[in-house]
């Protein structure tokens, strides 16, 4: 009942900061209404990162304390941080094809980050499909989530080498907020925005944790009608006594 | 420091194993260079006979080349344990794991060292490519970068090695990966064809080098976990 709440708060969150970021917040003087994207746009940039920090916790959390809570923490925060990806480089695109002309400016080192981001986590969403076993796959996906944590601040550092032309960031440089040409309207939209998304991210979080955790039941009350049926054919029949209970169902190494 | 002799001992003799299994057999080695060179000479025909097109492309080319043959190298050393139940007597060794992954690793960075000893030759012949002067910063380059794929491709090739479909996930996890590497690689490269004129090789070599020391000790430091499962 409470995730229902939450889940109904962030919904108007989301459209009461939609509304005043479209028809609210006056339109930036270069860039005119293209500028209104950059709130969902960082908003989801935001989430993305965020996303993929829980993930790495949550492998850490399982390779310390082998509980498979954290895995599922791990694989929730993980697909939604591609969907807030993927958001992100759409929306992204949408901007930079009426500022800078084009859909896909290579210079630009957070565009590649975010890109290369993606590849990583589909890669994650990927490998986790593949392996059938909870305690293998948990595993795979917390050393596969580090690295590719790990791999992440190289790449951006690496890419920023290349000189882009990427608008300093918003949010790590105070002045610019506080800066005369950022007037109130503007923060507060882009704030309004960030809160909204945080909160829809959450209420998503608990959701997909939820049903990664049902998942997992599933996968256990299978596993465990498999061990019964293979004690139960061994009782019945003792020449078949090649079944082996408790064996993994994946495939033999 | 004892035990860090102890470790290089095991990586050494794990790292010879798969180098004389290789010398004996001679099944993967002979093919895998083969391939490098066959992607080499596609990229001259993906990108027309202009010569200037290819000598600027070179670089970018080598390492392209390096990357898609070093992952089949370093895949392939995970691939020989798969048979006859090894990686169980492997993993069954009372030994430190780091010291197993830094045994593949370093024969995953020789292996990745001789297609480099093939391809760079193979780039100043093809494309018209001056490589004698700048020899020994190229030689410099090859060696960090071979290091930095094998760190990486090693620790991938230890996630799939138990994996269904692990020819396919093997490049999808590393290839995003190594990117920073291959744009460093690359640029340093470039950097040390053309004389370096910006002044920038330093700088990307450092970059390498980084890339380098933190995938082998996120490597070193999850590869054990992958053993145990």
């Amino acid at each position: 009942m409470k995730t229902r709440i939450l889940g109904g708060i962030a919904l108007l969150a989301v459209i009461a900061a939609t509304l005043y970021g479209l028809f609210g917040v006056p339109p930036d003087a270069n860039q005119g209404d293209a500028q209104r994207i950059m709130y969902p746009h960082v908003s989801s940039a935001w989430l993305a990162y965020l996303s993929f920090g829980v993930t790495a916790l949550g492998g850490i959390g399982w390779l310390i304390r082998r509980d498979l809570r954290f895995d599922a923490v791990a694989v929730a925060s993980a697909e939604i941080g591609v969907l807030f990806t993927a958001l992100a480089i759409w929306g992204g695109m949408m901007w930079a094809r009426p500022v800078w002309g084009v859909f896909w400016q290579w210079e630009d080192p957070r565009l590649t980050t975010t890109a290369l981001l993606l590849a990583l986590y589909v890669g994650y969403l990927l490998q986790r499909r593949l392996s059938d076993d909870p305690i293998r796959r948990a595993t795979r996906s917390a050393a596969v989530g580090l690295v590719a944590a790990v791999d992440l601040p190289i790449v951006h550092f690496s890419v920023i080498w290349w000189r882009g032309l990427h608008q300093t960031p918003t949010f790590l440089a105070p002045d610019k907020i506080l800066h005369p040409a950022a007037p109130l309207q503007f923060v507060l939209a882009l704030v309004g925005m960030l809160t909204a998304f945080t909160l829809a991210w959450t209420w998503l979080m608990i959701r997909r944790y939820q049903l990664a955790r049902a998942e997992l039941a599933q996968e256990e009350a299978i596993r465990g009608e498999l061990i019964r049926s293979a004690s139960r054919s061994v009782v019945g029949a003792p020449e078949a006594g090649g079944a082996q209970p408790g064996a993994p169902v994946e495939a033999t190494r | 420091m004892t035990t860090l002799r102890r470790n290089a001992t095991v990586a050494w003799a794990i790292a010879r194993k798969d180098a004389l299994a290789e010398v004996r057999g001679k099944q993967a080695a002979v093919s895998t260079l083969t391939f490098a060179a066959l992607v080499l000479l596609l990229f001259g025909f993906a990108l027309g006979s202009d010569p200037r097109r290819l000598a600027d492309a070179a670089p970018g080319l080598l390492w392209l080349g390096l990357v898609f043959a070093g992952l089949l190298a370093v895949g392939r050393f995970h691939e020989v344990e798969t048979e006859d139940g090894a990686l169980e007597q492997l993993t069954l060794y009372p030994v430190d794991r780091r010291s197993i992954y830094a045994g593949k690793a370093a024969i995953g960075a020789l292996a990745m060292l001789l297609l480099g000893a093939l391809l760079v030759p193979l780039v100043a012949i093809l494309y018209a490519v001056d490589v004698v002067h700048a020899l020994p910063v190229l030689a410099l380059t090859v060696v960090l970068g071979a290091i930095g794929f094998a760190a990486v491709g090693t620790f991938y090739a230890g996630v799939t090695v138990r994996m269904r479909a692990r020819e396919v996930m093997l490049p999808l996890l590393v290839l995003p990966i190594v990117a920073p590497l291959l744009l460093a690689a690359v640029k340093a490269t470039t950097a040390a064809l053309t004389g370096d004129p910006f002044g920038e090789l330093p700088a990307w070599l450092t970059l390498l080098a980084g890339f380098d020391v933190v995938m082998l000790i996120a490597g070193a430091g999850t590869y054990g976990f992958l053993l145990e499962e």
